[in-house]
């Protein structure tokens, strides 16, 4: 019970202390633009997440968690002008781009597709979602009453209302609370999933495929729900993207995967808590190469995987902590 | 007596090599059986024909009343098999305690599986590492961790694939006598090439040559045999070695 | 009957496109198990070559088929170098890295040479078939094509180098005992195939118009194509882009090329469903 109190509800209440103070604290002392930023960090944040627990936890190297972002996203964007309320749009943006994971899954799991193909396949996947939503211009391309509108995307994706009450539309800084209680759901729910007999399970598929198989656990399901967890995560950070901008083909580009993959990789692998950070750094970071204009963002952001790769293999993180502890016994 | 594993017409094709040719083996209830036979006899692929991680070219695989040919391995392990593969296969990144935990699990409710838990890690004798990550462990030690995590769930059957394989004597010597132990509750099969661990441990044994069974009969019948003695020291290895040189 | 051979030269053309843009990578994973994400911009590196080596009053052809290949070679064994190096067997993180260096690349062209659409015409005019007109051009490049991957045969088949390669391909111990370093090996390994792939961006940028991005293009193409092949870099390649460039252009042609992207696509997954170490892990064994 003890050790149960230490490593998941001790973290999931340090979380919501920091989740309460950055609610209370930021709406209040950040200008508008800069809320709506921070909003769009914290749907990023999200976005780590997913990958930190499908990837770290359960070993699945996903080159495209962006598709569920986009999808999640899209499928915001078009239930809320088709439905003109936003109460039924968002859990069909968790439960659209979960069925897709599922189905994604389905084939790459139980076709038992190697670690490394299964990287090319998801990045390929991607780059397919990216090239028919750019295409979809014409008139043709539209669900309902929403035109899915090319590489222009849908620039009036309609904002969050009070449940029930599509008149009553949420103002920026709610928006912003609802993300961050969002972050902090995914991340308790990652914390009680991993303490859970599945998550032990799961872990251990990572850890060995072959012994868990031979215990009798069927690898293929477990990796599949998890999965599957990830995709819905995702999902949710692109309802709460889209929620800031709009939604755009860009959000299934190649460079959208690329960061969270970085992100993660940066802020250590098999950890929850460091994907998380590593993307809130460097998202700052870009914004600021982007003010630039003297340094392409891409140019940063790929020197950094290239330099993590080589140098952090372990990450940010537990590179951190590995000195600290260093230092400690010192 | 029926039958608990049986295996009829058993083959095993890779292109134009028969790895293992047309097997019929025989496993009781609470036997303790082992496999034996020189390097390239066809040992381990029939053991992973066994355990599902092969797909057999033909033949068929009965475990009790279910044809468990070409099934996955995750789906016989759960009908009560235990399987320990060659190189030891551990979560190198999890406690000992929590490997074992994980096996336990699988068949048991979570207070049932950590007293079932404890109990493993004490047969074992690995009591005093349960804390450790089983990647810091040495290679004798991980031996005995998978052992634990397979006997964890009670399966009625133990498939054992070099259990000694780079183990010291002292060791050897405990899981001989831990095998011994183990069969008092459970049929074993094991497949080794280690013939002073054979002998200390055996009663029936199944010899293999070539893909086929060259014989199988009581433990002294089998050592004392001079086409055994044959295949093992010396006339057949070394031919086969001076074949490899010609060519 | 015009139509129809219309139609078959286009499946052609798509399946010589394929292959050529996947002989590169197809070499660098045959040979080093090395999956190159960075592979996309190696093309467009190639035909940046060319642009700026025809902009600078080299002749069209010496730009295309020399300097092209040379550079992105020159910056293969750079690349190979510095990060490649450091990683072998570690194919997760190798993934990682040339994914890095191709988001990195894709940020220093545009950088220096700004996001902005150029190439050059297609040379050779074009030739009547009937009713229709068919590119001179897309001609050429089938008959390249089918002459490179001839050569790479030679090369491989025939060369001592070609033997070292193979033998270090089955193992690495293989060029050791033969008295050369496994990494000199890989080194040109990774340069032949890095000269490769700037060949072919050079040969289709006069088709396909030259921006820092246009190698997120053709990646996913060609790692299908790769993947899909198997194995066997030669028989791998060939017979993959015979089936995918024929589903993708009727795909194509009986709804949208985005469709008939998709089409490809989905043909991938199925065929890697069915046949998990792709078509020459089943058929065509051992061949090269």
């Amino acid at each position: 019970m003890n050790a149960a109190l230490k490593t998941t509800w001790g973290p999931i209440a340090l979380a919501a202390l920091a989740a309460l103070a950055v609610c209370w604290f930021l709406p209040a002392t950040l200008e508008l633009f800069a809320l709506i930023n921070a909003t769009v960090f914290v749907s990023m944040a999200i976005l780590a997440l997913s990958l930190a627990l499908v990837w770290g936890y359960g070993g699945i190297l996903c080159f495209g968690q962006a598709a569920f972002f986009g999808l999640g996203g899209y499928t915001y964007a078009v239930a809320a002008i088709n439905f003109g309320d936003t109460t039924g749009a968002v859990p069909l943006a968790i439960l659209v781009p979960a069925g897709f994971a599922l189905l994604l899954g389905y084939f790459l799991f139980y076709g038992r597709i190697s670690d490394v193909y299964l990287g090319v396949i998801t990045l390929t996947v991607t780059l397919i979602l990216f090239k028919f939503i750019n295409s979809t211009a014409s008139d043709i391309w539209t669900i309902g009453t929403a035109p899915l509108g090319g590489f222009n995307g849908i620039p009036m994706t309609p904002p969050l209302n009070f449940p029930g009450d599509m008149t009553a539309m949420l103002m920026p800084d709610q928006i912003f609370v609802l993300a961050v209680i969002g972050l902090f759901l995914c991340y308790a729910i990652a914390k009680l999933i991993l303490a859970s007999h599945f998550g032990r399970v799961v872990v251990a598929v990572k850890e060995n495929e072959l012994r868990a198989e031979l215990l009798g656990y069927d690898v293929r399901l477990y990796k599949l729900i998890i999965f599957t967890v990830g995709g819905a995560m995702a999902g949710l950070a692109g309802m709460f993207f889209a929620n800031c901008v709009f939604v755009s083909p860009t959000m299934f580009s190649l460079s959208y995967s690329g960061q969270i993959i970085i992100w993660v990789i940066v802020g250590g692998l098999g950890t929850l808590v460091g994907p998380v950070i590593g993307c809130i750094l460097l998202q700052m970071l870009t914004n600021w190469a982007g003010t630039l204009e003297v340094i392409d963002p891409n140019l940063v952001l790929g020197a950094i995987l290239v330099i993590a790769v080589l140098l952090l293999p372990k990450g940010l993180l537990p590179t951190i902590t590995g000195l600290i502890r260093r230092g400690d016994r010192s | 007596m029926s039958a608990m594993l049986e295996t009829s017409g058993l083959t095993m094709r890779f292109g134009g090599v028969v790895a293992v040719d047309r097997v019929d083996v025989k496993i009781h209830e609470g036997e303790l059986r082992c496999l034996i036979g020189p390097n390239g006899a066809g040992k381990s692929t029939f053991f992973k024909c066994l355990t599902g991680q092969y797909k057999p070219t033909s033949g068929t695989v009965h475990l009790r009343e279910h044809d468990v040919t070409g099934w996955d391995s995750f789906a016989i392990a759960r009908l009560g098999v235990g399987i320990k593969t060659q190189v030891p296969s551990v979560f190198d990144g999890l406690t000992v305690r929590d490997s074992v935990l994980i096996a336990a699990r699988r068949r048991y409710g979570a207070i049932l599986a950590r007293k079932r838990t404890d109990e493993v890690l004490g047969r074992i004798g690995i009591e005093d590492i349960a804390g450790k990550p089983v990647g810091l462990l040495s290679h004798g030690s991980r031996q005995l961790v998978e052992l634990a995590t397979v006997v964890a769930s009670e399966p009625d059957l133990i498939i054992l694939d070099e259990p000694t394989a780079g183990m010291t004597a002292e060791e050897t010597a405990r899981t001989a006598a831990l095998i011994r132990q183990l069969n008092e509750r459970h049929a074993i099969v094991v497949v080794e090439h280690d013939m002073q661990f054979i002998r200390s441990i055996a009663k029936t044994v199944t010899v293999f040559h070539q893909g086929r069974v060259l014989i199988e009969d009581k433990v002294d019948v089998v050592l004392n045999d001079p086409v055994v003695r044959d295949v093992y020291l010396g006339k057949e290895p070394i031919r086969a070695a001076v074949g490899r040189v010609a060519a | 009957m015009d139509l129809a051979l219309i139609v078959l030269l286009q499946i052609v053309t798509s399946i010589a496109m394929l292959a050529l843009i996947s002989l590169g990578l197809a070499v660098i994973f045959g040979m080093m198990r090395v999956i190159n994400l960075a592979h996309g911009e190696f093309l467009m590196l190639g035909a940046y070559a060319a642009i700026l080596a025809t902009g600078h009053g080299v002749n069209l052809w010496v730009s295309m088929l020399l300097v092209a290949p040379v550079s992105v070679a020159i910056v293969g064994v750079v690349v190979e170098r510095l990060i490649i190096r450091r990683l072998y067997g570690r194919m997760i993180d190798t993934m990682l890295a040339t994914w890095g260096l191709s988001l990195a690349l894709i940020g220093l062209v545009t950088m220096i040479l700004g996001n902005t659409n150029t190439g050059f015409s297609a040379p050779l005019g074009s030739i009547a078939i009937g009713g229709f007109r068919m590119s001179g051009y897309e001609l050429f490049l089938i008959l390249f094509t089918a002459v490179l991957l001839a050569v790479v045969f030679v090369v491989f088949r025939f060369t001592r180098l070609g033997l070292i390669a193979r033998g270090t391909m089955q193992n690495p111990d293989m060029a050791a005992a033969l008295g050369i370093a496994p990494s000199t090996v890989y080194a040109v390994t990774f340069a032949v195939g890095a000269a490769l792939s700037g060949l072919a961006g050079a040969l289709i940028a006069p088709l396909a118009g030259v921006v820092p991005t246009m190698g997120t293009a053709y990646i996913a193409k060609a790692f299908i194509t790769v993947i899909t092949g198997g194995a066997a870099i030669l028989a791998g390649t060939i017979s993959a882009s015979g089936l995918l460039g024929a589903v993708n252009t009727l795909g194509s042609f009986l709804a949208t090329p985005v469709l008939g992207e998709v089409a490809l696509l989905a043909a991938a997954i199925v065929l890697l469903r069915l046949l998990p170490r792709g078509i020459t892990g089943r058929f065509l064994k051992g061949s090269l």
